[in-house]
């Protein structure tokens, strides 16, 4: 077996031991009856060990991918996706051997299984380095800009984690509302998911001819029935949908598309979902949060941001203007990527300065944990997909 | 200044809440209060003490966290703006061309983008407004420091060991009770404390264990970072400090360096590279197969030149300094520039053979090769005949509007076009025709400038040949504030981790002189989980009163559980 192929197959296993390793996360939450009992559940040991065979094994992928070719696996929307996802379970390894709660893992292995999920969706091909690329600064920037990110991401976890356990569900208000907001959004991701597996599985491919916005004739290859088409454009594939509708030149009907089927399929399976359970997917949650306790998470909250806030200043904002310096010639010049990891870094610190003042804890810092994580995946997923610049990779 | 002189003795600067020396609360807020506010241990801040004078509202103004919080939001939602539609030096425009960058933005982006455009957001970063709203982040940054660490400073070198018990009492961490060697339980707990790399003061029956004050620093410290990095790109302002040009550069060429005085540099050749699927990089095949072609390196090998010394400037008595391989992220340096690849055109025109021929007979009289770059007036065949050059057009316009427009659009040779004389021994007075490329030859005649009259010549010229030439399109850069940024960045890490990475931790243990009783207390600005486990830790061994942590309800409702 080659490298390649090795690779892929140790991001399975990693992927399929996380999932297992949440079940016993969350036997660890149900079966224990009080918090001592379940800061030491045997359950909770078993997940630990299991995330950390998947941890190492997903190191293991990114090992060998990174001899496959030659690079360090973060050059394209899948290899940075999933080193994100590797770098999260790390991070929460890290926070769950200070602090000891189960119930973190259980929020942070599915949200990691999920973004895991999310890369697979994009061509997974092992891709060469274009000559911007060609750096040691590229390991060193994207990997130390990624683990401060996670680091992030898991305050964004104990926020959640807060909110749930701390909301009245049982009465109309507007922080159930955005709580069942922010549900609605994760039903939306697996839609994305299952929409594109249920595509791709299916072998779907439609093609047509358009003119993009500066005039040209271009080409493009739909993986899914095209709902939008691209301006002018002219079906080339027989026997395939025809598109409602054809979008000005500006707007990437094919994007367009892909997130419309993630609506679709998301809607669907959160209606689903509210049909079964009869109650809004966060009440339904909210079981799980019981055990945590508030001030530990409010805690792991402000801690992971502390850590990571650092972290991430050195690899996004100082690293990325090194790089910068010597790749384009200036440090710093307004690309949309750049300006995204500007904006979060200014979020963060906004953060760090209302906890300074009073009354900012608890609830309100939760929100701002959730909304800073939104901001992150924002960078990830709209920056390179939508608004493009001299970063997107995809 | 007046003082407020606290019942133990010590003389406190006016609006301090909390006594340096002893913690016992001195205004009416502090007494109230049931945890009390150790923010800046409570120390008199000059925003919150002078109120009145116009110096004392602008310097309370930036001093207000809250304030710098919302310049923080403001420049964080505006940046977001910035970033909806390209800025004006990322579209395919010149940016120096209003009526093209409207028309762009127009086009491209509908109403939406004539609105962007009218109101400035295609140039945001560098708008007024937007540099007030950094200026103003700097300034908030500097008051708003100083402002707090001065006073910090000092209440903190003050405090002493011995606390008041009001203080004791008005702590998150707190809990008092009898033991039966209070004496010894200070002594052993100090011994404790001192293993887990705390301080320890011991007097007056009191002990303070303290750890890390230095991370109460760090923010003091990022803050000079950042306020140093941005005096840096303030002083890319001055002149000399900072050059940024751009050259094209093509192969063979030599040219003196704009922004580099006295410096030239010269390509030897331009190559680009693709990756190979056959070859070594067949692991990556099937993303190649997918976009076609994927470019591997492009790279200029040069030579840099510079002036004598003591040569007149533009004497061209130049010496060599080095060769050197111009590859994206390996930029050539010398004194203080970069020169950095950036860009390139491929096979642009450079040279032009034509052959000058009779065309009754078709016999050639000779050819001649005009170099594109550098045309010369006259090319000489030999006995009498020659071909004169009488107007060039490197980037011929032809036609607009049905009317023929002898100009150029370009200084690029994207689409010559020249005007020849020729003459031969037959026609001495010469013959005139308009040659386009890739188009008849038109036999114009051009004695009367302005009308062009289509006349029948006897000889024509011929279009052999083309040569190209790569062209690398190279950017010169010199920023001496590189270095003070770098340092600014350094000084924010070190102050950041300073801060984050450490807590500043205190624990109070003391004898009530009235009851006997021992006080414990504990305060931390981060972290209080660690804070708690220090002192579970330390009274596993030493006798210490139980303690609570008055802001975790639900540890409270457990504890209370356990005991039912």
């Amino acid at each position: 077996m080659d490298f390649a192929s090795l690779s892929s197959n140790l991001l399975f296993i990693s992927f399929i031991t996380y999932l297992v390793a949440t079940l016993f996360f969350g036997g660890a939450v149900r079966k224990s009856k009080d918090e001592v009992a379940y800061k030491n559940s045997k359950w909770g040991t078993i997940g630990l060990a299991l995330t950390i065979i998947g941890f190492l094994t997903h190191v293991g992928y990114f090992i060998t991918r990174w001899i496959a070719s030659g690079h360090a696996p973060v050059s394209n929307m899948f290899e940075f996706t999933t080193a994100f996802a590797m770098m999260l379970v790390g991070a929460f390894i890290l926070l769950f051997m200070i602090y000891r709660t189960p119930s973190l893992g259980l929020f942070a292995l599915p949200i990691a299984i999920i973004i895991i999920a999310y890369a697979s969706m994009f061509p997974r091909d092992i891709s060469p380095l274009i000559p911007a690329l060609q750096s040691n600064w590229l390991t060193i920037h994207v990997i130390t800009a990624a683990l401060g990110e996670a680091i992030l991401a898991i305050s964004a976890v104990a926020g959640l984690i807060y909110l749930i356990k701390n909301i009245d569900m049982t009465k109309r208000s507007r922080e159930r509302f955005w709580i069942e907001v922010v549900m609605f959004v994760v039903t939306l991701v697996i839609g994305f998911v299952i929409s594109s597996v249920l595509f791709s599985t299916m072998g779907y491919e439609a093609e047509m001819n358009y003119v993009d916005k500066d005039g040209r004739d271009a080409h493009i290859v739909y993986n899914n029935p095209p709902l939008f088409a691209m301006n002018e454009y002219e079906m080339v594939t027989e026997g395939v949908m025809t598109p409602l509708a054809a979008t000005p030149p500006i707007v990437n009907a094919k994007t367009l598309t892909t997130f419309s089927w993630s609506v679709i399929f998301g809607t669907v399976i959160y209606l689903l979902l509210r049909l079964i359970f009869r109650r809004p997917l966060a009440a339904v949650v909210q079981p799980l949060t019981k055990k945590a306790n508030s001030q530990l998470m409010d805690e792991i909250g402000y801690r992971s941001v502390l850590i990571g806030f650092p972290v991430f200043t050195l690899g996004a904002l100082i690293f990325a203007m090194i790089w910068a310096h010597e790749a384009w010639s200036r440090f710093w010049g307004w690309d949309p990527k750049e300006v995204w990891a500007l904006i979060t870094w200014l979020f963060y610190a906004a953060f760090l300065h209302l906890r300074l003042t009073r009354g900012w804890e608890g609830k309100k810092s939760a929100w701002l944990a959730v909304v800073g994580f939104i901001i992150i995946m924002f960078n990830l997923i709209a920056v390179n997909l939508i608004i493009a610049g001299l970063h997107s990779y995809a | 200044m007046s003082k407020i002189k606290c019942q133990c003795g010590h003389e406190n600067p006016e609006g301090t809440q909390l006594c340096e020396a002893c913690g016992r609360p001195l205004s009416e807020e502090a007494k109230k209060s049931d945890i009390v506010d150790m923010r800046y241990e409570g120390s008199a801040r000059r925003s919150k003490t002078y109120t009145t004078s116009i110096v004392d509202k602008v310097w309370n103004f930036f001093s207000s966290v809250t304030v710098g919080v919302w310049i923080i939001v403001i420049l964080l939602v505006t940046s977001a703006i910035g970033t909806l539609l390209p800025q004006r030096f990322n579209i395919d425009v010149p940016p120096n061309i209003e009526a093209q960058v409207a028309e762009y933005y127009e086009k491209h982006y509908g109403i939406f983008g004539k609105v962007y455009y009218t109101l400035g957001l295609d140039n945001m970063y560098s708008s007024w407004w937007f540099k007030i709203l950094v200026g103003m982040l700097g300034v908030s940054i500097i008051i708003a420091s100083v402002d707090r660490v001065v006073p910090l400073y000092k209440s903190l070198k003050r405090q002493r060991t011995r606390r008041h018990a009001s203080f004791m009492k008005r702590q998150r961490l707190f809990g008092a009770g009898p033991v039966d060697d209070p004496d010894e339980s200070i002594e052993q707990a100090g011994e404790a404390f001192k293993k887990l790399k705390y301080n320890v003061k011991i007097e007056n029956d009191a002990m303070l264990a303290e750890k890390n004050r230095f991370s109460r620093w760090g923010p003091y410290v990022n803050h000079t970072g950042l306020i140093i990095f941005l005096v840096g790109v303030l002083l890319r302002g001055l002149p000399g400090w900072y050059v940024d040009e751009a050259m094209w550069l093509r192969e063979g060429e030599r040219k003196s360096i704009p922004g580099a005085q006295g410096y030239y540099l010269e390509s030897k050749g331009f190559t680009l590279e693709n990756y190979d699927v056959e070859g070594e990089d067949k692991v990556f095949e099937d993303a190649i197969e997918r976009a076609g072609s994927v470019v591997k390196n492009y790279q200029t090998d040069v030579v840099l030149y510079k002036d004598k010394e003591g040569a007149l400037p533009g004497s061209e008595d130049l010496e060599k300094v080095k060769e050197y391989e111009i590859v994206v992220n390996k930029p050539l340096t010398f004194d203080g520039y970069s020169i950095f690849q950036m860009e390139y055109r491929l096979d642009e025109l450079s040279g032009m053979t034509f052959a000058l021929v009779n065309k009754g007979s078709t016999d050639s009289l000779g050819e001649f090769t005009i170099d594109l770059t550098a045309p010369e007036r006259k090319y000489e065949l030999g006995e009498g005949t020659y071909v004169q050059i009488l107007d060039y057009f490197p980037d011929f316009i032809g036609t607009r509007n049905g009317k023929m427009e002898l100009d150029t659009a370009t200084p690029v040779p994207n689409n010559p076009a020249f005007i020849f004389k020729l003459v031969t021994p037959e026609t001495p007075e010469g013959e005139t025709s308009l040659v386009e490329i890739g188009k008849p030859a038109l036999e114009i005649d051009v004695t009367d400038k302005g009308t062009l009259d289509i006349v029948e010549n006897d000889y024509q010229v011929k279009f052999l040949a083309a040569d190209t030439h790569d062209m690398s399109g190279l950017t010169i850069r010199k920023d001496k504030t590189l270095y003070l940024l770098l340092v600014g960045g350094i000084i924010f890490m070190i102050g950041v981790a300073q801060g984050s990475y450490w807590q500043h931790r205190r624990v109070w243990i003391q004898k009530d002189e009235k009851t006997g009783e021992l006080l414990l207390a504990g305060h931390t600005n981060k972290n209080w989980f660690s804070l708690r486990k220090d002192i579970d830790e330390v009274a596993e061994t030493v006798p210490l009163p139980s303690y609570e942590d008055r802001a975790d309800q639900e540890d409270k409702k457990e504890k209370k559980g356990d005991d039912n």
